[in-house]
């Protein structure tokens, strides 16, 4: 009988996802073994996993190693992302404990699930094969669904859970018809071979299998990157869930779509440009429109904040409708900004909110800026960057998305996408309109500010601004990472 | 193989009972089996490509997606007993807490 040869196989690519799952694993044990209902301890650790995490991750910068034949790969397009959902998912874990503790599931496996999730964004990121695409998303996904619906006793994080369960699983089947699809027309799952393939065929276009294949592929992603008209999930599903898993969802997951997505459309699928580009062109601009004018009229907080989260990947979808430079590293840096100002403004939100998810609408906010001058401070940094005025890292982001656009001849994408932007300082502006310019109703003593929530707003805060200050900073990282494409 | 086509013909036809059976079923169990049932339609596109091609790639992504398909099941029951715990139903017409 023949013995098998088993390729050398490199971990390298992979530590940082080996070390989450394992120190995932451990917490999950500990978890068990260690009796008493504070979790605290569970929190500090994973964070000081996620801080490792980055570390290990920011070493690995630079290189280029391709590993277990070709289905990962290690590089800095990979590393960018994957810092951006370790700051989506260290800063949720920041504002977790106090949340669960006041809503009374502070189950401990809420830790090990946002880690196992993270590994499923990282190996979207790092993926060269459908395949492991495939399977990060799936890791990321089942983690979701057991995230949004958390709150076990709460009816409306039942109703997060399973809605988004079910039209997330529905989203899958469209996304891996594509999968099948491409594969038929290229014979291939690896995503270089594809791009081989196609660039062999004398009209790829013409080639009805493949092009399926791409918009099944197209829809499945728009899905998961909440843009419309596949957004219909998205606002019930961030209501009902916790809080800080909302934030989690908003920054993490949707960076995680489009890292995916920019891999397989520009890398594989470049031949296909003017055909797929015209689909996202009309994707943006119904995603910013819709987004924003439906967020005019929300009172709930949470709400608001979803449809603005359709907003914005509207915005990320103008630079990948231009997939030249310039959009693709705004889109980095705008993914990367946006998880900070989402998630500081998501604490804010957690803190001025009651047990029972109480006091989540524009109007509970009336009088804040006066009995919280700091935290109202924050709150209006968060938002400003949210709207996109400068100096704030919102601006500078939607400056390269428009600019990328407009260096590639769609003036109108950016006109639309400048007209909506100014529309939705109307919302952004209101919460602000309350937090200074209303009498207080409320005294806020319920308050308490612990540590790590102050820390996750510290940071935030500094997330929104320098960037927006020196956007150099970011952006010449950016501009290493896309250098792959 | 000579029959791709019939092979590709069955499962698009699959993979369209079941989405207008999610997009019409009320109930949230006989939707996640349309939605597997999707699933599998890929699935038989996989294979019969596979074969098609000659190479395995798509038989290997199939072992794959039933794996993910058995996690999906798990974590999708699980959520369904926990809303049939605080609602008394499954239909998706009592999903309605939350309506813009």
């Amino acid at each position: 009988m023949d013995m098998i040869t088993i390729p050398a196989v490199n971990v390298t690519p992979i530590l940082p996802e080996i070390f989450l799952s394992v120190l995932a694993m451990v917490l999950l044990l500990i978890n068990v073994l260690i009796p008493g209902d504070r979790k605290t301890y569970l929190s500090y650790l994973s964070f000081i996993g996620i801080v490792v995490t980055g570390v290990l991750v920011g070493a690995g910068w630079g290189g280029h190693i391709e590993s277990f034949n070709g289905s990962v790969v290690l590089d800095n397009f990979a590393s960018f992302f994957k810092i951006i959902f370790l700051v989506a998912a260290g800063l949720a874990i920041l504002i977790s404990d106090q949340y669960m503790e006041r809503e009374g599931c502070n189950h401990g496996e809420l830790y090990p699930l946002i880690l196992f999730c993270v590994v499923g964004m990282m190996l979207m990121a790092s993926g060269t094969d459908l395949m492991t695409i495939f399977l990060g998303l799936e890791v990321m996904s089942v983690s979701l669904y057991v995230l949004a619906g958390f709150n076990r006793a709460n009816k409306k994080s039942n109703e997060a859970g399973l809605k988004y369960f079910l039209l997330g699983a529905f989203s899958t089947g469209f996304l891996l018809y594509g999968m099948a699809l491409t594969y038929g027309a290229t014979g291939t799952t690896r995503i270089a071979k594809i791009a081989a393939a196609v660039g062999q065929m004398s009209l790829p276009s013409a080639n009805i299998m493949l092009v399926a294949g791409m918009l099944l592929m197209l829809t499945g992603f728009a899905f998961k990157v909440a843009a419309a008209p596949f957004h219909m999930w998205t606002p019930d599903v961030y209501e009902g869930a916790p809080t800080p898993m909302t934030a989690f969802m908003s920054a993490g997951p949707k960076a995680a779509g489009f890292a995916a997505a920019l891999r397989i459309f520009l890398v594989a699928l470049p031949t296909l440009q003017v055909e797929w580009s015209q689909v996202l062109w009309v994707l943006a601009v119904l995603t910013m429109t819709v987004g924003n004018i439906t967020a005019l009229r929300q009172d709930n907080i949470k709400r608001m904040l979803a449809y603005s989260s359709i907003a914005h990947a509207g915005y990320a979808l103008v630079g990948f409708a231009a997939g030249n430079g310039t959009g693709t590293a705004g889109i980095l840096f705008y993914m990367l900004s946006y998880a900070f100002m989402n998630i500081g403004a998501f604490a804010i939100i957690i803190l001025v909110a009651k047990k029972g998810e109480c006091n989540g609408t524009v109007q509970d906010f009336a009088g804040f800026g006066f009995k919280h001058p700091v935290l109202a401070a924050a709150m209006t940094i968060f938002l400003f960057s949210l709207a996109g005025m400068p100096p704030t890292a919102g601006f500078i982001g939607k400056f390269y998305l428009f600019s990328g656009a407009i260096q590639k001849g769609y003036i109108w994408l950016a006109i639309i996408g400048v007209l909506n932007s100014a529309a939705s300082v109307y919302y952004y502006l209101r919460v602000m309109v309350y937090m200074y310019m209303k009498e207080s109703t409320e005294e806020f003593d319920w308050m308490q500010v612990t540590a790590p929530m102050a820390l996750c707003v510290a940071i935030s805060v500094i997330g929104s601004l320098i960037p927006g200050i020196v956007p150099s900073l970011i952006l010449q990282y950016a501009q290493e990472a896309i250098k792959l494409i | 193989m000579e029959n791709l086509n019939g092979y590709l013909i069955i499962s698009a036809i699959l993979f369209s009972i079941g989405t207008i059976g999610v997009l019409t079923r009320k109930n949230a169990i006989v939707i996640f089996m349309c939605v597997e049932m999707m699933l599998n339609a890929v699935n038989l596109t996989f294979v019969a490509l596979s074969r098609h091609l000659g190479n395995l790639d798509g038989q290997v992504f199939v072992l794959f997606v039933m794996t993910v398909a058995a996690a999906e099941a798990a974590v999708g029951l699980a959520l369904m007993i926990a809303f049939y715990n605080n609602k008394e139903s499954i239909d998706v017409d009592d999903i309605n807490l939350m309506k813009w």
